[in-house]
């Protein structure tokens, strides 16, 4: 049991970050591929994060530094309480500690445009939170455990009875992601009306950090949507697996067919179809188990 | 060791005084025609994130200040690349009297493309070129970091000047590429 | 026992003696050596009594109930002259409804029930009376150095009213200490009206004109509220023939529809006090009294009376009739809608004073609920609001007198020019809404039980409201943590006292956090045992419980060895290459210079504070109006049947 805890642990600390950078890099191609590019290599994400890490040491400000340290360590905690089979509302308050201390970050320099990008990101995270949160309770209320282990080990797929939860988690992945329609605070394509939004002033390993984190925090993500399908047999593992590298695919191209919405549609539909698909569904599972 | 500077060079594009022809030219290169992310090349618009620094027009009273001031935000190593003849040497505006000439009269370039407007391969070129002196430049980098940590931050930008190209080599470089691109 | 009446008397005691000591450094002496007393008392009680848990007394004696009559009818007419003075009849009415009510009651029915126990104290009161008397004397010690810069920024020639402030204060203390201990419900509508009075006193210190009127919608409101309290009174001693808390409780395990009636007008007074919707607009109002005055009605008094009542009650309202689902749905409620409207605010007291608004909703969610894991979490939440948010108050307090501004957007740069209290207040905020503080480890259990309870509003209310808090709450912290180049430390003028508090309520938070596992197991666990008779569950695991405590651990320690060291080259932010070099001016057009400011997001469109009041109040109106509607018909047809 511990051994399996452990080994879990340290496959995510060694194998999220490669598997991160990797859909990172296919995520570039295809989209290159969707506009009919050649695109960068598959590796590019490493390549990027590599030279970050070549650059000048600067900052800002001294303090901006350990806020970036605690989100990156918070970020990789959440992951690895979740991979451990820990309690999935413990999971959900760690990552929100990370992505408070990235905005506290991001505020720390005083930058206009760090600044507007953490109350945009301050924005995503006041949408997608409702969402996330019935979701964990709706596993919780069909599964009757909060804990990871617990919801992999029982026999039935969470999928279906939690089918409007799980429209709604894709959904706010978009948001998590950041990707367009939704890809506020920061983006990786060439909006630029805010600069670099959140991360402006993240310089050289400060970002190369970030980037790291974000590939924990995704395939932390997919892993939630993993758990949608994952039961005790070996197929609702590989649907999971599937499933899960699918929906990072559709955000993808979700990114690529939309252009960036303003603040108040993303706030706005995320909270509505919290209330609808959510709160509906949580209510459905409530009678019904 | 090649550096991964080399593999991902990221861009950030100043209009100095351009008529704005070089800067559809910059970005002719992002388009699916040149794909320069096949490169790993972004044009990611922040100083801070940046290693080639794109200036196209010539500079100014009014904008020596921030031409300046953005290379000086840009994390060592980083190269500049001299778009279009403007960037050049001021080009047809040279004698008026508020430009200054060319880039390199307020910080150094590595890389000149001349063109009115310059072409997007030439554009290209130039930034791979670029590449070889953010490589040496790294090295150096490198070589001086297993010096004490105060003398390395202070050298970098010593070293930057050091491998600042003659900007009439480069020139001549550069127009070799016009001529070949202009041959296709 | 004799400790207890000595929690209660002293500081009684003490403040008529701070009436009479008039000059700055007898006060100084007198507040501090006092305040140490009660604190080192209140330790020396919950010693006392931690071991055995619940302890009954009988301190019986007819003399004490008629002293308490004659101060009760001497403060009724107080109450209707000074509010005929004011012309504010309703005050008036209120009064003169209850109090002779009450009387009539004890001298005619009261006078015949046997009261076996008056007084009590189990393991609920030690958190109680720990609270009170640490946090609620730190604030009065913070209040020494705050009054004194507050006369000075009075007009010249304006009254020294300092004695009659302190006096208050400590009475204050000295009331809610009886509040908690007392068993026969009498007593505790005695101490209850005091503490309605105090705070009347309190928040109309000023005597301006919005300081008076807001002073009598606080009056008016917890008049009302002592009204159900009144009420609640008569129908416990006339129908359950009894007045004591305990006996209703245990009466309660029973019938617990029938006692549902009574704890429904209690509940309701508690709500009142707790500042619930529709009556949040009094906490609100208070918001003009002196920072030390907020602080202690926000954490150690006033409004911990009605979520303690509240909490006392939750083992009848628990037991799914409908006085709980009123109370847990007003809970909700206003939980979500407080934190709305916190967003919308830009006065950071009035910020904090919905905050305060919104937690004790959840308190009192947790308490119509009425598991046992809902008890725990509510009892966690009293004691972690009570720390934080006094500590915020204080902060703002000083800096409102070093600033000159109680607003959020004039504390640009407070990381520069009072790094030490911007730091505190940082630590407050962060141990408000995040993970692995205090606040946050309460929502997780509150929620946990809020789904145990299947009630589905109520889950989509902290769900909701969760989302809202962090955003109010980041967008706050990151106006403190921005660091704005330039700015001088002006932090020398602040006194002593206070960046003392400070520090000690810092301290108290981290601790608090590091240690709540044993607060849990010692305190909350065998108080839940006693009361829900066995735990069945809810609370959260002990493995969880490790992973907070390691993570504030880590925290901690990350913050002393990182923050403030990095060694890297420090450099100009990003102003489109126009930095004028400052991070605070950039070259415009024709090189002028143009300095640029930063402000918060407020959202006046979506959380305005008059459209969330307005849908909160209906909602809360119509869920108070069916509970005690629902309530008072089954009493009639009742009584109607005995008859």
């Amino acid at each position: 049991m511990i051994v399996k805890t452990v080994i879990s642990i340290i496959a995510y600390l060694v194998l999220a970050p490669l598997l991160g950078g990797l859909l990172a890099g296919l995520e570039r191609k295809l989209s290159a591929k969707m506009q009919r590019r050649v695109g960068p290599p598959v590796l590019q994400p490493f390549y990027d994060v590599f030279k970050l890490f070549e650059k000048e040491r600067m900052a800002p400000t001294r303090f901006q530094d350990f806020y970036v340290l605690i989100f990156v360590v918070f970020v990789i905690a959440s992951g690895v309480i979740f991979f451990a089979g820990g309690d999935l509302l413990l999971v959900i308050f760690t990552l929100t500690v990370a992505t408070a201390f990235l905005i506290v970050a991001a505020y720390s320099s005083n930058s206009p445009y760090a600044e507007v990008g953490a109350e945009r990101e301050l924005l995503a995270m006041m949408a997608y939170e409702p969402m996330v949160l019935l979701t964990v309770i709706g596993f919780y209320m069909y599964q009757g455990s909060f804990n990871v282990r617990d919801i992999l080990g029982s026999d039935t797929m969470a999928f279906l009875p939690m089918i409007g939860l799980f429209i709604g988690w894709i959904f706010i992945l978009t948001l998590k992601f950041r990707k367009s329609p939704f890809d506020l605070s920061m983006s990786h394509h060439a909006h630029q009306e805010l600069v670099r939004g959140l991360t402006t002033e993240f310089i050289g390993r400060t970002m190369g950090f970030v980037e790291i984190s974000h590939w924990y925090e995704n395939v932390f993500l997919l892993g939630f949507v993993f758990l949608f399908f994952a039961n005790g047999t070996a197929w609702g593992w590989v649907i999971g697996i599937v499933v899960a590298i699918a929906a990072y695919f559709v955000e993808v191209y979700i990114d690529n067919c939309f252009a960036r919405m303003k603040w108040q549609f993303a706030f706005k539909s995320s909270w509505i179809i919290a209330v609808v698909l959510g709160m509906i569904n949580v209510f459905v599972l409530y009678l019904c188990f | 060791m090649s550096a991964y500077v080399t593999k991902s060079p990221w861009v950030v594009h100043y209009d100095g005084s351009s008529c704005n022809g070089c800067d559809i030219e910059v970005l002719a290169c992002l388009t699916p025609m040149y794909d320069v992310e096949r490169f790993g090349i972004i044009n990611c618009g922040n100083p801070k994130h940046a290693d080639v620094f794109l200036v196209t027009g010539s500079v100014n009273e009014q904008n020596k200040g921030i031409v300046k001031q953005i290379y000086e935000q840009m994390p060592e190593p980083k190269v500049v690349v001299a778009v279009g003849i403007c960037a050049c040497s001021g080009g047809i505006f040279k004698d008026c009297y508020n430009v200054l000439g060319g880039v390199d009269q307020v910080i150094p370039v590595d890389a000149y493309v001349p063109g009115c407007a310059a072409r997007p391969e030439a554009i290209i070129d130039a930034v791979v070129k670029g590449l070889g002196v953010l490589q040496a430049k790294r090295d150096a980098m490198v070589n001086k970091l297993e010096v004490p940590a105060e003398e390395a931050a202070e050298e970098p930008a010593e070293a930057a000047e050091e491998a600042v190209e003659e900007p009439a080599e480069a020139v001549e470089e550069a127009t070799e590429v016009v001529e070949e691109g202009g041959k296709e | 026992m004799g400790t207890i009446c000595f929690l209660i008397f002293f500081p009684m005691v003490i403040a008529f003696i701070l009436l009479i000591a008039k000059a700055d450094k007898a006060r100084d002496v007198i507040v501090i050596a006092s305040s140490i007393i009660i604190a080192a008392m209140s330790i020396v009680v919950a010693i006392q009594f931690a071991r055995g848990g619940s302890e009954f007394f009988s301190f019986n004696g007819e003399i004490v109930n008629y002293i308490m009559m004659v101060i009760e009818a001497g403060l009724c007419i107080y109450i209707i002259i000074t509010a005929c003075k004011h012309k504010k009849w309703l005050a008036a009415i209120f009064a003169i409804i209850q109090t002779p009510l009450v009387m009539w009651f004890e001298l005619t029915k009261g006078h015949h029930i046997e009261v076996e126990s008056n007084m009590y104290i189990d393991r609920l009161s030690i958190i109680m009376i720990l609270i009170i008397g640490i946090i609620g004397t730190l604030i009065c010690i913070y209040a020494l150095g705050y009054m004194k810069d507050f006369q000075h920024h009075e007009p010249k020639g304006a009254k020294d009213r300092r004695p009659w402030f302190f006096f208050v204060m400590f009475l204050f203390l000295g009331a809610m200490c009886g509040l908690v201990t007392s068993n026969n419900m009498i007593w505790m509508y005695f101490f209850w009206e005091i503490t309605s009075l105090s705070s009347f006193w309190l928040i109309g210190y000023t005597k301006t004109e919005e300081a008076t009127n807001n002073a009598f919608r606080a009056l008016i409101m917890n008049l009302l509220g002592g009204l159900g309290f009144a009420v609640g009174i008569v129908i416990l001693g006339t129908v359950f023939q009894t007045v004591e808390l305990s006996t209703m409780l245990l009466v309660g395990s029973v019938y617990g529809d029938l006692v549902a009636i009574p704890a429904a007008f209690f509940a309701f007074a508690g709500i009142t006090k707790a500042a619930q919707m529709p009556f949040n607009s009094w906490l609100l109002g208070a918001m003009v009294a002196p920072t030390p005055t907020s602080a202690l009605l926000h954490s150690s008094t006033m409004v911990k009376a009605g979520v303690f009542l509240v909490i006392k009650l939750a083992p009848v309202l628990g037991m799914n009739n409908f006085a709980g689902i009123m109370v847990m749905m007003v809970g909700g409620i206003t939980f979500l809608f407080a934190s709305c409207a916190a967003i919308s605010q830009v006065n950071a007291k009035r910020v904090l004073a919905y905050s305060t608004i919104a937690n004790l909703g959840l308190i009192v969610a947790c308490g119509g609920v009425g598991s046992a894991g809902a008890v725990w979490a509510g009892i966690m939440l009293i004691i972690f609001h009570a720390i934080t948010k006094s500590l915020l108050f204080l902060c703002v307090g000083t800096a409102e007198h070093h600033i000159g501004s109680r607003m959020i957007e004039d504390m640009d740069g407070l990381f520069n020019r009072m790094p030490k209290l911007a730091m505190c207040m940082i630590i407050g905020i962060a141990g408000m809404f995040i993970a692995p503080f205090g606040m946050l480890i309460s929502k997780w259990a509150c929620m946990v039980s809020f789904v145990d309870s299947g009630n589905i509003l109520l889950i989509g209310c902290i769900c909701f409201g969760s989302a809202v808090t962090a955003f109010y709450w980041l967008k706050w912290m990151g106006k403190l943590t921005a660091v704005v180049a330039g700015e001088e430390s002006i932090e020398t003028g602040v006194h002593k006292t206070e960046s003392a508090v400070h520090f000690i309520l810092v301290a108290l938070v981290i601790l608090v956090c590091l240690i709540f596992p044993l607060i849990s197991s010692y305190m909350l666990v065998p108080y839940l045992e006693v009361v829900f008779g066995g735990l069945s569950g809810g609370i959260m695991s002990s493995g969880n419980m490790t992973i907070m405590v390691i993570m504030i651990a880590v925290l901690v320690l990350l913050a002393a060895m990182f923050f403030g060291k990095s060694k890297k080259k420090q450099v100009p932010i990003y102003l489109a290459g126009a930095n004028t070099g400052d991070n605070r001016t950039y070259y415009g057009s024709m090189q002028k210079e143009y300095e640029f400011t930063l402000r918060n997001w407020h959202m006046e469109k979506y959380f305005g504070e008059h459209k969330m009041n307005v849908v909160g109040d209906i909602l809360c109106i119509a869920m108070l109006v069916i509970g005690i509607g629902y309530m008072v018909a089954t009493l009639v047809s009742l009584l109607g049947g005995v008859a």
